[in-house]
């Protein structure tokens, strides 16, 4: 009996979001067939609950973008793009996607359809330059909702005071003018129940991925945060806010939960748990997590799946019964945590140290990210002065295989796996 | 105004200013703040582009516009990965060397590196540190209301910081004195638009430049000295190209880079140090005075790669900039690493083309000094202009 739950259970979230991720790209391809605009949105603050109820099928470039990457074709799109006059020192996924825009929308796994209109949160600057270029090149609006964020740090303001009520009261009137624009463009009337909807859809994901993300505090973990974590993010953002992204999340939680009740870890075993902080190495996106699992080290939690998410992992739960000015407030919240996952990274990785028991860190800044990856060096310096914990720092890419260097990555990784391994044997002699 | 940070331009020549104002530029040590401090005033240092300094003026702190400067990152590269611009480095390894010491810092979201100094900075200092989050939304109908209590909130922390509380008085001082500063500063740049024979872009730049880092009142002190100086200056009109220089709104180019631009060309107008110059018209001095500075912010303001509006696409303003000082090309540079800037480099570029206007394409960083195949370069855009 256990067997076959074990069998039923045990990686079925990897197999089912790679279905969903598949039927999402189909879906984009029946869009463009169809000549239906989409909404371009990125993944945090990409208001997907709120674009739902006006039938935008949504394009996520980011995403789009990184596929290429992990096809190992990236570089034929990045010339491309480098072709037409932008620098190599800029946003791969940018150039990446203008390469699929220049090509009329193809793509490695489908067409992707045109954009009726773009909504950008201010999360990542390069966000609103690379929407002006659709801007430029379809004459369609653009709405950058602006969330202001943690303005220093430690002194996020909380609901109740007057300071987040400005904040609230300024991201919930974009809101409105977003439906507004909405209206305009779909030429579909706001359909406040339909928001409910979403939203509710919304509230199983974000409390599915909490619940996901804190039962890898399990020994030993349950999934690998930079392999398979991606899969599952991947889902939080295409999916969000529907029902098929709802059922997804409540099947992960099944699954989680029952790996952690039967002791049911990764296919490897687990002799250092590691925090990742930065973006995923896309070119080599499986070898650079072998790097890491040949020697038993296992990503037990990573950034990226708390800012990649668009501050997902709070769980924030919408008030269905005031939607917009829930919606807005969990946006404030959400995006303002995916934030700090990037600039205030230091004080969440601390935290893990402790919570998620790691042995390890790895900081990987790329070339093509400034918002992740700037003051990673500093606040790598600002862990190891408030813990014990190693951590190895490795600098390449996302998208641009010209700046990823395998075999130095790998020699740096052992290198770092052999201090965990012989600090460890110290321990031990020094407990005899 | 009691203090005097800048004293030596006084009862000098025109060209004895300008050589004042350029050993102030490139004095990595700061003196002015120097000065400011060792009579016990407070220092507010702020990241490019624009900042109220108004308020932290109001208080009785020098504003510090922090603009990079030419020094070796020796202690922020450390703080730092590989792929980044040169002025965060410079900025942060000002404070890192001891060079400059604040009581606050204030950075801005103009950009994805820029935004993260606040945390970088406040894990190295105990001071405020902080970012000041200027809108993204220039067209919401909430923005202006929203800045305004954005500002009201730096106000806060600055009176906590100073001690000092700041009036409706003071603060409408303040205005006036940036509202006559950046007057004179469109009489500058007036100038080199109606005679640049009269002022290079390089002097021009000079005299713009020593203002982030004095007392605004004794700017304009030295401006309205030098302006009739400028305007009474015997030079003649020369067979130069008159450009347009785009691609210094925050970091900044090397001297000599502009210098060695205004010798084979007009630069007769250009956005570098744009925050100073960003609001274009007076602030009212009556009603609600951070009110009317927010409005000012987003509604009688210039552009920027960094602040997006989408009343104000950069391409239509980059042409309009061009054709209201009758320039005959453009200097489309940005600095090495600066994604905004590169990113519209390709943008005005594509315009450029589109209307049939020459441009020349390049890239800078603070600190290099060597650009001798760029002045070559140059020149022979310049020539081939000339003669064709």
């Amino acid at each position: 009996m256990t067997e076959t739950k074990t069998d039923e259970l045990v990686g079925r979230g990897n197999k089912e979001g790679a279905d969903l991720f598949r039927e999402w790209f189909d879906s984009l391809a029946d869009a463009a067939k169809n000549g239906r605009g989409a909404a371009y949105v990125f993944v945090m603050g990409s208001m997907a609950e709120l674009l739902h109820v006006f039938d935008f099928p949504l394009v996520l470039p980011e995403i789009t973008s990184l596929q290429t990457a992990v096809r190992r074709v990236a570089d034929t799109y990045l010339a491309e793009a480098e072709d037409y006059g932008y620098s190599p020192d800029i946003c791969g996924y940018v150039k990446a996607d203008m390469a699929v825009q220049l090509r009329g929308g193809q793509h490695p796994m489908g067409q992707i359809p045109k954009p009726s209109v773009a909504v950008m949160s201010n999360a990542c600057n390069t966000y609103i330059k690379w929407a002006e270029i659709w801007e430029r090149m379809y004459g369609i609006p653009l709405f950058v909702l602006d969330v202001p964020a943690t303005r220093q740090a430690g002194g996020q303001f909380q609901p109740g005071s007057s300071d987040f009520e400005r904040d609230r009261k300024y991201v919930e009137a974009q809101v409105r003018e977003l439906i507004t624009l909405c209206e305009q463009v779909s030429g579909k009337k706001f359909d406040i129940d339909r928001l409910r909807e979403s939203l509710g859809y919304a509230n199983d994901m974000n409390e599915g991925w909490r619940r996901v993300l804190e039962l890898n505090k399990s020994k030993p973990s349950l999934f690998n945060a930079v392999t398979d974590g991606t899969v599952y993010l991947g889902v939080s953002n295409n999916l969000r806010g529907t029902k098929k992204g709802s059922q997804f999340f409540k099947n992960l939680v099944e699954e989680m939960e029952y790996k952690a009740a039967h002791g049911i870890g990764t296919q490897i075993v687990e002799k250092y748990r590691l925090g990742f902080v930065g973006v995923p190495c896309y070119p080599i996106f499986r070898r650079f997590s072998e790097m890491f699992t040949e020697w038993g080290g296992n990503f037990v939690h990573s950034t990226y799946l708390n800012f990649a998410s668009g501050g997902g992992n709070l769980g924030y739960q919408y008030d269905v019964n005031r939607p917009i000015e829930s919606l807005a407030e969990g946006y404030l919240i959400s995006v303002r945590e995916a934030m700090d996952n990037m600039f205030h990274q230091d004080r969440v990785v601390i935290d893990w140290v402790k919570n998620y028991e790691l042995d390890g860190v790895v900081y990987h800044p790329i070339k093509s990210c400034r918002t992740v990856s700037t003051g990673l060096a500093d606040g790598r310096r600002a862990m190891m002065a408030a813990t014990d914990v190693p951590s190895l720092f490795i600098e390449s890419d996302m998208m641009d295989k010209r700046v990823v260097s395998e075999a130095q990555m790998k020699n740096r990784a052992d290198a770092f796996f052999e201090g965990l391994a012989s600090r460890r044997e110290m321990a031990k002699v020094a407990q005899t | 105004m009691t203090l005097r940070l800048f004293e030596t331009w006084q009862n000098q020549s025109l060209e004895g200013i300008f050589a004042e104002c350029r050993e102030l530029s490139e004095d990595a040590e700061l003196p002015t703040v120097k000065r400011w401090r060792e009579n016990g005033g407070k220092v507010l240092g702020h990241f490019q582009v624009y900042f109220p300094e108004e308020i932290a003026h109001a208080a009785g702190m020098l504003p510090l516009k922090m603009r990079g400067a030419p020094v070796e990152p020796t202690h922020s590269d450390s703080r730092f990965g590989s792929y980044l611009c040169s002025i965060l480095k410079t900025n942060l390894e000002l404070v890192l060397s001891n060079r400059v010491e604040l009581d606050m810092f204030v950075t801005h979201p103009i950009c994805d590196a820029a935004r993260n100094l606040a945390a970088v900075w406040g894990r190295n200092y105990s001071y405020p540190c902080q970012i000041l989050y200027l809108p993204q939304n220039a067209n919401s109908k909430a923005s202006a209301e929203y800045l305004r209590g954005e500002y009201d909130r730096v106000k806060n922390d600055i009176e906590a910081l100073t001690g000092t509380q700041v009036t409706d008085e003071a603060l409408r001082n303040s205005i006036a004195v940036y509202n006559e500063n950046r007057s004179l500063l469109r009489k500058i740049y007036e100038i080199k638009r109606k005679q640049p024979w009269l002022l290079s872009g390089f002097e021009a730049y000079l005299l713009m430049n020593v203002g982030g880092m004095i007392l605004r009142e004794e700017h304009n002190e030295m401006l309205k000295a030098a302006i009739p100086l400028i305007e009474a200056r015997p030079a003649k009109r020369q067979d130069k190209i008159r450009v347009v220089f785009e691609g210094g709104f925050c970091e900044q180019p090397p001297l000599d880079l502009i210098r060695a631009i205004s010798q084979s060309c007009y630069i007769v107008d250009d956005d570098l140090l744009i925050g100073l110059r960003w609001i274009l018209e007076d602030i009212p001095l009556e009603g609600d005075l951070l009110m009317n500075m927010a409005d000012a912010y987003l509604e009688k303001s210039t552009y920027s790669p960094v602040q997006h509006d989408a009343r104000k696409p950069k391409e239509k303003m980059l042409l309009q900039r061009i054709a209201d000082s009758g320039a005959e090309a453009a200097i489309i540079t940005a600095a090495k690493m600066c994604e905004p800037g590169l990113e519209d480099q390709v943008t005005y570029t594509k315009a450029l083309d589109e209307k049939g206007i020459p441009y020349f394409v390049g890239e800078f960083e603070e600190n290099m000094t060597s650009f001798d195949s760029m002045e070559i370069q140059l020149e022979t855009f310049t020539e081939n202009l000339i003669f064709s």
